[in-house]
């Protein structure tokens, strides 16, 4: 009897706790949810002015691809796109073996100026990227390479060795008696690097491969400083401009604004919805038990 | 016994190239001069070209362009001819004459210097590996083959081919330009000195003073730099700390036993990464601007990132939230993904032990997710230090206060050093020079901080803890 009701008060409990998670699950989600809804119902909105939308309710409710046309047909939205795409996907490659093969050596391996190399490097990526700005411009500019997308691809990737510590920190968590079978069974350091290391290290390469895929898509600053062709233009720059080349340009642009944000959200989280399983996966839980 | 010299004269403690010039045979000799020639003497005949083609090509750049502006640079001025038209007494015309430009000067100039020192470190190999082949000689051992040397590399020095890519971008697109902004904090380059109409010249820590000099009062340089700089470290710590553990408590919440739908919360949250986040910024800007449509909804009339008023608390507490908005998804993403990663043995330990899911989580799950993410925790701080895009977009540095900001410091009151520094840049009337100085007040902290804090976390003295 005793036992019975202790039972159902611990259930009772338990059934309580998840109530209050999911309300405040929701809550949080609703929170992160609604300027993303804002966003898409102004992209979709058909109104004769491409303005920014003040009202509570708004006017009318009628939903349509009309500025998507417009951001097709009207803007160089489809070159910049094209521009976006060969950017990323070229910097993203170099960017993420980059990363990979600095933090493998710096975790993995052992020699004479590991130490003071760590150190060069945090150093190094403690200067405000600004800050070198107008040099890195000049340096691209004797390089006779200005104004084209190959300069941004080198700016991009150029510096990616800073960017080691996330990536050398899932190595340490690689458990040192795999790589030591391997030595024993006669494999050479690149074989261990890309047969052993590699397979396991998939979620911090995926997190590597989307990072450095998404920051040509988000910065606007350094492709301000580097292209001035509007054919040359990067998505962010382009859009960046829409918006604030002129004082109204806000409101003259806006849904147009919205329309190529939802194009750009749409190829991001496409990306990331077929990456995400790799992302959490636990790897290394079972490698060395199993 | 040829060996026991050998021995003792490391032991000395003189650089190895000193022995090469004394006890080197002629060939290491020759190759202090020609790069190269011990190597192609013994039958290294690739490597012995390689560094043959290397001397060659920096003899070509110093000839033809970098040795000029290495002269310039160390002459003690940034260039003393304007261009323009000076007339000729002997063809009785006026003369275009190409003037000198500071700028271009100070830029190629450090550019040649970083070549010159790469250049000095390969001739040091060179001179070592000639010497080295000679008391391989002497002790009757093989001259390594370039098959040898290859082996090498791809096993004992695996790390040089990892690293040599990675290091000249690094050398290129990081250090150069570096060195040439910290070298403009000792000129006067500014909207007064812009080459090639007007020159500009060394002159010593006179942008320092003025930076760090009293003299002009509270609204002078001196005060508004520590306020910026207050408000920067303010600002850095909240934006880390909140997104850190709102993120890891999400993260747990979602992975608690129990809770279903966790791919859909997680997507929740998710979803806002895939919005660029200059998207977001202006997007929130004109959610929370005065007639936005919060202010609507709410039927107030706030001026959310505009009042001034109580030293702009109101901007400034509004940005940390919508900095909340767009960082706890990453860190949302991290904490779960390596929450996975935590080994399940040792929470079945703890639960044997009879351990509470308080205590677990401060003595497992805190303990695990700091060693793992300290860097990452420093790496953040350091990066909200720098923060640019989230303040420039949202409130541009404003409101504009000239009560405690004005003093043509350019500064505004929610600006951190580096939106300070960017004015300061792109300004009408731009001050390199003191922008360089703030540049290098940035760097200063940032590496004090993550120089102590980096070499005390458990993550660094202790590698192979979690192995």
């Amino acid at each position: 009897m005793m036992k019975g009701r202790r039972i159902n008060l611990r259930r009772w409990r338990k059934t309580a706790a998840n109530t209050f998670v999911y309300i405040l699950l929701a809550t949080l989600g609703a929170l992160w949810v609604l300027p993303i809804g804002y966003l898409v119902y102004t992209a979709f909105r058909v109104t004769p002015s491409t303005g920014i939308i003040n009202t509570l309710v708004p006017d009318n409710l009628r939903l349509g691809i009309g500025n998507f046309s417009r951001l097709f047909r009207e803007t160089m939205f489809p070159t910049w796109l094209g521009n976006t795409m060969l950017v990323s996907i070229t910097s993203c490659l170099l960017t993420t073996a980059f990363i990979l093969m600095v933090s493998y050596a710096l975790s993995r391996l052992r020699f004479k100026l590991r130490k003071p190399i760590m150190n060069v490097l945090l150093v190094l990526g403690m200067f405000p990227g600004f800050m070198s700005m107008i040099a890195v411009y000049f340096i691209l500019k004797a390089m006779g390479l200005t104004n084209s997308l190959v300069a941004l691809v080198m700016v991009y990737s150029g510096s990616a060795a800073l960017s080691y510590y996330i990536c050398k920190g899932f190595f340490d968590t690689i458990p040192k008696a795999m790589e030591e079978a391997a030595i024993l069974d006669g494999a050479s350091q690149p074989m261990i690097f890309a047969k052993i290391v590699l397979p396991l290290a998939k979620p911090i390469i995926v997190y590597t491969v989307l990072t450095s895929f998404i920051s040509p898509w988000c910065d606007f600053i350094f492709a301000n400083t580097i292209i001035s062709d509007r054919d040359k233009y990067t998505v962010a720059l382009g859009l960046y401009k829409m918006i604030n080349a002129e004082k109204n340009s806000f409101n003259d642009n806006f849904t147009v604004f919205c329309a190529g944000a939802f194009v750009v959200g749409g190829i991001i989280v496409t990306l990331f919805m077929s990456m995400q399983r790799y992302y959490v996966e636990g790897v290394t839980s079972g490698a060395v038990k199993g | 016994m040829e060996e026991r010299t050998i021995e003792n004269r490391k032991r000395k403690g003189l650089p190895k190239t000193v022995y090469a010039l004394k006890d080197g045979s002629v060939y290491t000799r020759l190759s202090f001069p020609i790069m190269g020639f011990g190597q192609i003497a013994r039958g290294q005949i690739v490597k012995g070209i390689l560094y043959m083609l290397t001397e060659l090509f920096f003899v070509l750049y110093m000839l033809f362009f970098g040795g000029s502006y290495i002269a310039h640079l160390f002459s003690g001025n940034l260039g003393t001819t304007l261009s323009g038209e000076r007339w000729n007494e002997d063809l009785q015309i006026f003369e275009k004459i190409k003037g000198d430009n500071s700028f271009l000067i100070l830029l190629y100039g450090v550019v040649s210097v970083v070549v010159t020192l790469a250049f000095v470190w390969v001739w040091l190999m060179n001179v070592k590996g000639s010497y080295e082949n000679d008391l391989r000689r002497l002790k009757g051992e093989n001259i390594a083959t370039f098959k040898d040397d290859v082996r090498l590399l791809v096993n004992e020095r695996f790390y040089a081919p990892l690293l040599i890519l990675p290091f000249i971008g690094l050398l290129v697109f990081t250090v150069m330009p570096l060195v040439f902004m910290v070298l403009i904090a000792f000129t006067n380059y500014n909207y007064a000195h812009m080459p090639p109409g007007k020159l500009f010249d060394w002159v010593g820590f006179a942008n320092f003073k003025t930076l760090f000099s009293l003299s002009g009062g509270t609204s002078g340089f001196a005060f508004v730099f520590l306020r910026v700089l207050l408000w920067t470290f303010i600002w850095a710590f909240f934006a880390t700390f909140t997104n850190y553990f709102l993120g890891l408590a999400i993260a747990m919440i979602i992975n608690k036993k129990g809770i279903k739908l966790k791919v859909l919360w997680r997507t929740l949250f998710v979803l806002a990464i895939a919005i660029p986040q200059f998207v977001t910024l202006l997007l929130m800007q004109k959610i929370l601007d005065s007639d936005g449509i919060l202010n609507k909804i709410l039927g107030t009339n706030i001026l959310w990132l505009t009042d001034s008023r109580h030293l702009s608390i109101l901007p400034r507490v509004m940005i940390i939230l919508v900095n909340i908005w767009i960082g706890v998804p990453y860190t949302l993403l991290m904490c779960s993904g390596i929450l996975l990663n935590i080994p399940t043995d040792f929470y079945e330990a703890a639960r044997i032990d009879g351990a509470n899911a308080v205590k677990i989580f401060f003595y497992i799950t805190l303990p695990y997710m700091l060693h793992i993410t300290t860097p990452y925790l420093i790496t953040q701080f350091v990066g909200n230090i720098n923060n640019f895009n989230v303040i420039w977009l949202l409130t541009g540095g404003g409101p504009v206060d000239n009560v405690y900001y004005g003093g043509g410091t350019q500064a505004q009151s929610t600006d951190l050093l580096v939106t300070w520094l960017y004015r300061l840049t792109t300004d009408r009337n731009p001050k390199y020079n003191v922008a360089s100085v703030i540049g290098i007040v940035i760097f200063v902290i940032s590496a004090v901080l993550s120089l102590i804090t980096f070499n005390r976390t458990s993550a660094a003295r202790n590698e192979g803890a979690f192995q």
